[in-house]
């Protein structure tokens, strides 16, 4: 017994020197990384702040309708945003959306091309798995850490926390997708001489739609879910008042915050939910 | 001209499949090569040509390998012996070691497929899916839609283009099928029990389609059929398969006369003669009143037996009668 607390493994030790050596050898590339971030936040968060608060609302409830040519989700969203500004949380909510966008741009960027990727290489996708699940179980604050060590305080350790955190499910949602085409379609475009990519843009993708649709749904819902934390390393957003309402013991500010993004997931969740083909 | 050429074909699945191929060679069948080697036979040492413009029918039970056969003409199986040579135009191509371009090519332009469980992309139109293989070719969407229009104008889809595949019944998915077939203008089609999976009215009425428009089109066809009047009505000749290897190849009168094997004999005792047999078949010594071709089925020779004996003509010449008696005789050997 002795013996093996005295020789403990050093995990932290090792994990530790491995960031130092990442933050000393990774610099250019991690500040390559922010300033693309911090780009896609400013821009995202311009556009919906800087006309007035009614016009973007406007714009949702009218693409809202769009999609779904039904009225019912329209107005909900339009009731949601008037809700939203009556209670004084709008910058707090366009600062959580840019938050929810940003990570939706990059985790479906990076998402979809590495679930196709691996969806025709099954041998690298046994070996990936037990990352994604790594990904989506190591509790979040743990890379909380790193991500400010890397990134400092702001939006953009925010971002990147979210994005650990998200990125498995668009991977295995498109995965799924792309490798549960049926074999018949492969066959009959094979036997019509499509080439690989035909293949892909003209079979696997359209067939694949309904599940990385299915990822776009749940890369935003699990982002929403992640301001709070995001809030923890200094991104602005709905959090932000949920970290202030938890250390002043302020029932009412947490109370309200938290009401707030209820109602920001309810919107986005009917705005964007996915009905299948018809 | 010959169109398709299969060379000692043999396919084997599996991941050794030269372990096979000896036991093969010594006649061993499928079930035994699986026991000594766990690879699947799929066919072995199959020769056949097919000729431009026939339609050659491959027909067999269940596991005989058509499909095997049938597949390895657009490279769909790979062949682990021996060649399968498909006319390009100019020349025959050896689609079993020909560049990845080239097969491309040759599946884009020279041979197109037709599918049992009609293989049409779901989320696509009618005419989308008509045209899907021009689009793979690189043609333009304004240029195929004149091709897409006439083709479903051939199989009577006119009414239908902008419909979802999913809202058409089996018999209409297949002319779908078709279409996409016929539109690439490929020379060589390949039908892999195409109306299997429909019910026996629609599918009598789409061979009789089929054959209507090959009378036309004049396509050399390579058509998978498990059921020998199937194949005896659209066959110009038929290749009888049993467990991976062909047993015996010839038009469907001589197979029907001349039955090679005991497997091939019980297929043939299970049909119906009267769409096979002609006056050749039946007929004796002697001539009768009036005068009838030596080609006539034995179904149009009956009605006319009525008034008396006939006499068979062949090219100008009397070769002989058929009576009732001969036509029974015949019938009940
Ligand atoms: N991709 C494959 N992998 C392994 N074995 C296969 C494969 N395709 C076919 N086989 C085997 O090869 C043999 C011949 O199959 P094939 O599909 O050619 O038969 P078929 O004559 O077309 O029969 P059916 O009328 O059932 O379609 C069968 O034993 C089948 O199990
Ligand atoms: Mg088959």
């Amino acid at each position: 017994m002795d013996w093996l607390t005295e020789n403990k493994i050093p995990v932290g030790d090792v994990a530790e020197a491995a960031f130092d050596w990442a933050q000393d050898h990774g610099e250019t590339l991690f500040d390559a990384m922010a300033f693309a971030m911090e780009a896609l936040i400013d821009g995202i968060l311009w556009v919906l702040q800087t006309p007035p608060p009614l016009a973007v609302v406007l714009v949702f409830v009218a693409a809202t309708f769009a999609l779904h040519r039904r009225w019912q989700p329209a107005l909900l969203v339009l009731l949601g945003f008037l809700f939203i500004l009556n209670q004084g949380y709008w910058e707090e909510t366009t600062e959580s959306l840019t938050l929810v966008l940003s990570a939706c741009v990059v985790c479906m960027g990076i998402g979809v091309p590495i679930g196709i990727a691996v969806a025709h290489r099954p041998r690298l996708y046994a070996w990936m798995r037990p990352i994604l699940d790594l990904m989506q179980t190591l509790p979040t604050f743990v890379y909380l850490i790193p991500a400010i060590v890397f990134f400092g305080i702001g939006m953009v350790p925010g971002l990147i926390a979210t994005v650990i955190f998200v990125v498995p499910a668009p991977i295995r949602l498109t995965h799924l997708g792309i490798s549960s085409t049926p074999k018949a379609l492969i066959e009959a475009a094979d036997a019509f001489g499509a080439t690989p990519s035909q293949k892909l843009w003209k079979v696997e993708l359209p067939s694949a739609l309904p599940q990385i649709m299915a990822g776009l749904n749940q890369t935003i819902m699990l982002s929403l879910s992640m301001v709070v934390i995001a809030a923890l390393v200094g991104a602005d957003g709905l959090g932000v008042p949920v970290v202030r309402a938890l250390n002043r013991v302020d029932t009412g500010l947490g109370f309200e915050a938290g009401l707030i993004i209820v109602v920001v997931a309810i919107m986005l969740d009917r705005a964007l939910r996915w009905e299948g083909r018809k | 001209m010959t169109a398709v050429s299969f060379d000692n074909v043999s396919i084997i699945f599996g991941e050794q499949p030269h372990k096979a191929l000896p036991l093969a060679d010594q006649h061993q069948s499928r079930a035994e090569i699986q026991d000594a080697t766990a690879q699947v036979l799929g066919v072995h040492n199959c020769s056949l040509d097919v000729e431009e413009g026939e339609i050659l029918v491959l027909m067999g039970l269940s596991g005989s390998g058509k499909s095997t056969l049938l597949r390895a003409v657009n490279g769909l199986n790979p062949v682990v012996r021996g060649a399968v040579r498909v006319h390009d135009g100019q020349e025959m191509v050896d689609v079993t070691s020909c560049s990845g371009q080239k097969l491309r090519e040759m599946r884009q332009s020279r041979v197109a497929m037709v599918f049992q469980q009609f293989g049409l992309l779901p989320w696509r139109t009618v005419a989308e899916n008509v045209g899907f293989g021009l689009e793979l070719a690189g043609q333009s969407t304004a240029k195929r839609t004149e091709t897409v229009k006439q083709q479903l104008a051939l199989v009577g889809l006119s009414d239908w283009a902008d419909h979802k595949v999913g809202e058409l019944s089996g018999g209409m998915q297949q002319r779908v099928g078709l279409a996409r077939a016929f539109a690439t203008q490929a020379p060589i089609l390949l039908m892999d029990e195409p109306f299997s999976a429909l019910d026996p009215l629609i599918r009598t009425r789409l061979q009789d389609e089929l054959l209507d428009l090959q009378r036309d089109l004049k396509r050399t066809i390579i058509f998978v059929s498990h059921d020998l009047d199937e194949a005896f009505k659209i066959g110009n000749r038929i290749a009888i398969m049993e467990g991976g290897r062909i047993v015996q190849v010839g038009t469907p009168r001589e197979i029907f006369s001349n039955p090679a094997s005991d497997y091939v004999a019980e297929f043939v005792a299970n049909m119906n003669p009267l769409g096979v047999l002609t006056a050749r078949d039946v007929m004796e010594p002697g001539t009768g009143q009036q005068s009838t071709d030596i080609e006539t089925p034995i179904r149009e020779l009956m009605p006319l037996l009525r008034h008396g004996p006939l006499t068979v003509m062949e090219n100008g010449t009397a070769m002989g009668r058929v009576t009732t008696d001969s036509l029974v005789a015949r019938l009940s050997a």
